[in-house]
């Protein structure tokens, strides 16, 4: 149920703005199974929307020279080498005279390369040793059974590997933090549901950015402007997709009708699940989650940290009633006491 | 695929989606192995030797479509008891002289069959990359052939090809290769068994497969198992190359080959074909089946698209304008003329030789001697600023000041700038509209030459030589529009296509060429793409408006056919082989070909047809001789000629190998075009003493956001700065072995370079056992180069030049190099570290490996186990 004032919960979130006959809640469903780095959609996204250089840094993090998605990067491929098996494939490295993987000190090497992309808070800083764990995929709880197939190949070297490709974007929540927090208007809901900032009204506040959940906003240091995906607002207007979904050569960007990508990710996965892909799931597409679902949900082959996407994200003003309502009564106290301490006093 | 082609991937993804299983074979575990299902790393330059494991693992299983490969190969054809295997020879095949390190074809022969027609001497047929000319049509071979269908002949092309592979198992795939025998015999299995009456595979290549000294064998062993499973000329099979630009199909055809004209007509050599008729002769050879009996035609209609009027019967149609070759013309031999001061002038369009073809030193030392060079191009690339930018400059090899040649640079429209056809790797046309007008200064290839063209006409115009009566007598007239006077790219197209003379009506099919002057074509192959005065490549009927060979999309050559030797894929009796795999066939009510597609067959001919004896050209096809160009209407599963460096593929080291070659004593193909010039020295290979200098194999591709030699991707900033630093890739492996740090430099040297890149050590990349030993390789973009947003070493400076016999292309997919940690040294210090190699690998003089490997050089060892 959705909270009462709408901060929490499923919900249409075109409807909750005040659009009255609003089309049906557009959003992305990115399939990362099919997904083959070719990072189109990043070069689309920039070319359309006129977005400037991200920095020409060699990041070293496999062939990701992006880092993050930041004011300059709206669309963001992220690259994660894996010494794991892929459920359906044939062991890559099997039968070669390998050593032990490399993929986890290259990772934690690369987590330290970020250098300024003249955006604020642009690349995240890195975290080596985060990098590391995350490169060699789910970490070993110590249950029984637990051990992936293929981990811990060790003594005759590294026999599974995979490689991660996966098209990252803002998610367009269904309660978005970002727009809940902005004091001028710049950030809106449209009415198709996505979250959008003009950039003609936005002050360079940059409340939006400790808001969102995810990291995706962020702001240009020469402009102090917050920028992001618009979903290419200026193209679902006139019935165009938008630009990285259009490029996407192999479909793993798709764009759609809310509910009906919702039914279509649902039924991959089981495809998947069929044929022998049990890892993989879906990140952002339920209603119920912290942020009321994604309108840019996604289709994983590993633990969201692994891409790097935080894994149970809640929006940052979903306490806020309850913070407003705490800190009034405590106002009320307050004035209470000092009433009952003036009324009580004695004449 | 997914790497350099991934919009063409997504058909790749659509089958995955539908439960195809995906093999990938690569020295490096690219973005196609991430998708895959399985995948093979091989060493560079061992292909022959797995693709021979898969020949073999299909006859020694009998798992040959065996009543297509009786009745569409040559399989069951019985060859000269003159005939050698290398199996026999060490290495060699028959024929071999070693004089000039060439064949006599005569051994290959078919049985009866006094002497092939190959009439121009394998010395010149190398010179002139004569293989090339039979892209589209098979080599000269008479008709009427002994034959054998039960195969049990000992001299049967079966029975050869059986022996010749008898050698290539799984142990030895793995022993070549570094290939696992489990890996190895999953891919056989899976390949095999998706082939036959129900299924088709097609293979798919592309420059990693070309690039090679055996380049063409690669291919020719692709096409062996494509021909044995049934896979040739049926929907959903056959051997298609993936080119490495748009429209690379379309420069062969229409060509920009010093070799060829277009349809595949060769260009006259000087020796052989003073006259018209010898040139006819030459290409039709008399006696020989299927549709190059009418070569006069094409020829005819030819030289009346380029003189018009002037061509007449009496003047043998201008025959005598055509330029002549004199021998090899090809680009490399251009380069090292250039260096030598032989040629003077250059034009570049939309090519970076200076970081884009192979011994990058060489190209840029070549220009650098030139009385003038027009470059022609989107950006100002390496090949216009090398006298400015080189890195010969820190060298003092270039100096600025001093460098002769005078760059023109013109700045050229882009492919949306400007109207035209591509033409795919399908064969299929598909024209393109201009979006925009070109900026500036820019524009198309066409009014460049057209209005080149009408200025040196009008300069000459009043010229009485008879050497400007070629250009004077040309026919020139081409419609243009717009304020800069574009011409019409149709009213090309048109010419192209050919019509009548008299009336200007568009021909429809090349059946209407007339050898007589009365009509005129450019390119026999594309007549019918302007029928009806319509330009058919501008079809766009949606797929989804048409059945599902959409034949109204675009036009296919040849008379908009959209498979080759489609009659294959009906039976022997003209009935499909299934239901599933349907698509030509004989219809007995109608009494013709039908089918889904134009059929490549004559239309009223019954599959029950037998030519009488003694007949030629397509009269001597019989109705199950599928493969109407062949000289025997058969698939070749052995050559017996055509093929300069043997009849079957052998695997042969590449010229530059760590390795010594595994299964014969002769190492790398003794065949190969060697070019020995001073500054193209080569690095030592086993059986060579010093080999061990250079231990490492490289390879060099391209990135998925680069675009060959980076003139319209390092330029472009969205594209720059997802890839934006030159890097080589290693295995932790070897990163331990050499002391090299993740995102530190490193360097890597050959005898003609040293260049540095910045280190990735990945999983990607894998040791490989090999022969008993580990065998490292590292990877390479060949991007970068000096100009743009992003800049760096260019790969494609460490290798030397040698080139396949047929065709001439460079093998430029695979070298040995030394790997050292930190950045190359500057100046001179460069030239001498290079220098300091030549002297340890034994040799400070040019160095070039002997072409033939002799029992002395490997000391007794006896490599024939």
């Amino acid at each position: 149920m959705p909270h009462v004032n709408s901060l929490y919960g499923p919900l249409d979130p075109a409807l909750d703005a005040g659009y009255v006959d609003a089309p049906p809640r557009m959003g992305f469903f990115t399939d990362t199974s099919v997904c083959i780095g070719c990072k189109a959609c990043e070069v689309a996204c920039k070319e359309w929307n006129l977005v400037p250089e991200s920095g020409l840094d060699l990041l070293g993090m496999s062939y990701d020279n992006t880092g993050a998605l930041t004011a300059n990067s709206w669309r963001h491929v992220a690259f994660v080498e894996q010494p794991r098996s892929v459920g359906w494939a044939t062991p890559a490295f099997r039968d070669t005279p390998d050593g032990p993987p490399v993929s986890p000190e290259t990772a934690a090497v690369g987590a330290h390369t970020s250098t300024d992309t003249g955006t604020y808070p642009g690349l995240p800083p890195g975290s080596p040793a985060a990098a590391a764990r995350m490169s060699g995929g789910p970490e070993f709880l110590g249950m029984p059974g637990a051990q992936p197939p293929g981990r811990g190949a060790g003594a005759e070297g590294r026999t599974d590997f995979r490689w991660l490709m996966m098209s990252d974007v803002c998610k367009h929540c269904t309660h978005a933090a970002c727009l809940d927090v902005c004091p001028t208007g710049s950030l809106f809901r449209t009415e198709f549901g996505t979250v959008v900032v003009q950039e003609d009204i936005c002050n360079g506040c940059g409340y939006c950015i400790s808001a969102c959940p995810y990291g995706v906003i962020d702001q240009r240091k020469d402009d102090g402007r917050a920028w992001k995906c618009t979903l290419c607002y200026d193209r679902l207007g006139v019935g165009m997709t938008p630009a990285c979904a259009q490029a996407c050569p192999t479909e793993s960007i798709q764009y759609g009708e809310l509910d009906e990508l919702r039914e279509r990710a649902a039924a991959r996965v089981a495809t998947l699940h069929e044929r022998g892909v049990p890892e993989a799931r879906l990140y952002g597409h339920d209603p119920n989650d912290g942020v009321g679902g994604d309108g840019a949900f996604f289709l994983l082959l590993d633990e969201p940290e692994v891409y790097g996407l935080p894994p149970d994200p809640i929006v940052t003003t979903r306490d806020l009633p309850a913070m407003w309502k705490r800190a009034g009564l405590a106002a009320m106290t307050m004035a209470a006491a000092t009433a009952v301490a003036f009324l009580g006093r004695r004449p | 695929m997914a790497e350099a082609h991934p919009v063409g991937f997504q058909w790749v993804m659509a089958a995955k989606r539908r439960g195809a299983k995906v093999f990938h074979v690569d020295p490096r575990f690219t973005r196609t192995s991430a998708l895959a299902d399985s995948y093979l790393p091989i060493r560079a330059g061992t292909d022959i030797a797995l693709l021979g494991g898969v020949v073999r693992y299909i006859l020694e299983n009998e798992l040959d479509f065996r009543e297509y490969v009786v009745s569409y190969t040559n399989a069951a054809t019985i060859v000269t008891e003159e005939y050698l295997d290398t199996e026999d020879m060490h290495g060699l095949f028959s024929g071999f002289k070693e004089e000039n390190a060439s064949y006599d074809q005569k051994s290959w022969r078919y049985e009866g069959i006094g002497q092939n027609a190959a009439t121009r001497d394998t010395e010149t047929q190398r010179e002139t990359a004569a293989g090339l000319e039979h892209e589209s049509h098979g080599a000269p071979v008479n008709g009427q052939t002994e034959r054998d269908e039960t195969l049990q002949h000992p001299r049967c092309v079966y029975q050869i090809l059986k022996r010749h592979f008898a050698r290539y198992t799984p142990e030895m795939v793995e022993r070549v290769c570094g290939i696992s025998q489990e890996k190895f015999l999953e891919l056989a299995q899976a390949w095999t068994q998706n082939s036959g009456r129900e299924r088709t595979g097609m293979l798919v290549y592309s420059v990693g497969w070309t690039q090679h000294s055996v380049g063409v064998q690669y291919i020719r062993t692709g096409a062996i198992i494509q021909l044995l499973l049934g896979n040739m000329g049926r929907p959903g099979g056959g051997v298609m190359a993936l080119r490495g630009h748009a429209s690379i199909q379309g420069s062969t055809d229409i060509p920009t080959l010093f070799n060829l004209l277009p349809g595949y007509l060769p260009m006259p050599h000087h020796a052989d074909h003073p006259t018209f008729d010898e040139w006819v002769d030459s290409i039709r050879h008399p006696g020989q089946k299927g549709f190059w009996g009418d070569a006069r035609t094409y020829g005819v209609n030819l030289l009346k698209a380029y003189w018009g009027d002037a061509a007449t019967a009496e003047n043998d149609y201008c025959y005598g304008y055509l330029p002549r070759m004199t021998g090899d013309h090809g680009t490399y031999q251009q380069v090292l003329n250039m260096i030598d001061g032989k040629v003077k002038g250059y034009f570049l369009l939309g090519q970076n030789p200076a970081v884009g073809s192979a011994h990058g030193r060489a190209q840029r030392l070549g220009m650098a001697n030139l009385d003038w060079l027009v470059v022609r191009d989107l950006f100002m690339i390496e090949s216009a600023t090398f006298w400015q930018h080189a890195p010969e400059i820190e060298t003092g090899e270039i100096v600025p000041e001093e460098c002769r040649t005078e760059v023109f640079f013109l700045p050229a429209a882009s492919h949306v700038e400007k109207e035209g056809s591509f033409t795919q790797t399908q064969r299929l046309l598909q024209w393109r509209e201009k979006a925009v007008e070109p900026p500036g200064d820019a524009r198309s290839e066409l009014w460049f030459f057209y209005h080149l063209g009408r200025i040196i006409r009008e300069r000459l115009a009043r010229s009485t030589r008879p050497r400007d009566r070629a250009l004077l007598d040309l026919s020139w007239h081409y419609p243009t529009h717009g304020p800069s006077a574009e011409p019409s790219a149709e009213s090309v197209l048109y010419e192209i296509n050919g019509y009548e003379v008299a009336s200007g009506r568009p021909l429809s099919t090349f059946t209407e060429m007339k050898d007589d002057g009365s009509t005129a074509g450019g390119c026999w192959i594309y007549t019918g793409v302007y029928a009806d005065g319509v330009n058919q490549a501008a079809r766009r009927k949606s797929r989804h408006e048409q059945d599902w060979v959409a034949a109204e999309w675009g036009w296919a050559w040849p008379a908009n056919r959209r498979i080759l030797y489609n009659r294959a894929s009906a039976d022997p009796d003209g009935n499909p082989w299934s239901e599933r795999k349907k698509y030509v066939w004989w219809d007995p009510d109608k009494a013709e070909w039908t089918g889904y597609d134009v059929p490549d067959f004559e239309k009223k001919k019954p599959p029950s047809y037998r030519p009488p004896a003694g007949s030629s050209g397509v009269a001597a096809l019989a109705g199950d001789d599928p493969f109407v160009l062949q000289g025997d209407g058969k698939g070749w599963l052995y050559a017996p000629t055509g093929v300069l460096d043997g009849p079957m593929p052998t695997h042969y080291e590449p010229v530059e190998s760590p390795v010594r070659n595994p299964l014969y004593r002769q190492q790398a193909n003794p065949t190969r075009k060697v070019y020995t010039h001073p500054i193209n020295t080569l690095n030592p290979s086993p059986p060579e003493e010093h080999s061990q200098v250079f231990p490492y194999v490289f390879t060099v591709s391209r990135l998925t956001e680069h675009h060959t030699a980076g003139g319209m991707s390092r330029t472009v900033r969205p594209l720059a700065e997802l890839q934006p630093e030159m890097f080589v890739e290693v295995s932790p492996e070897l990163a331990a072995e050499v002391g090299l740090a993740h995102l530190g430099w490193a360097h890597l040297v050959t005898t003609r370079a040293a260049i540095e890149a910045k280190v990735l050590v990945t999983d990607r990349l894998t040791p490989l056992r090999v022969d008993g030993r580990i065998i490292h390789q590292v990877w390479l973009p060949y991007h970068f180069g000096f100009e743009g947003l992003v800049t760096g070493d260019s790969a494609n400076d460490l290798f030397g030049i040698s080139l396949d016999p047929n065709v001439l292309i460079q093998e430029s997919k695979v070298g040995t190099c030394d790997v050292r940690p930190g950045r190359r040294p500057r100046g001179q210090d460069l030239l001498d570290l290079v220098v300091d190699y030549r002297r340890r690998s034994g040799d400070l003089g040019p160095h070039y490996p002997p072409q033939v490997t002799t029992d002395a050089a490997d000391s007794g060892r006896d490599r024939e186990v």
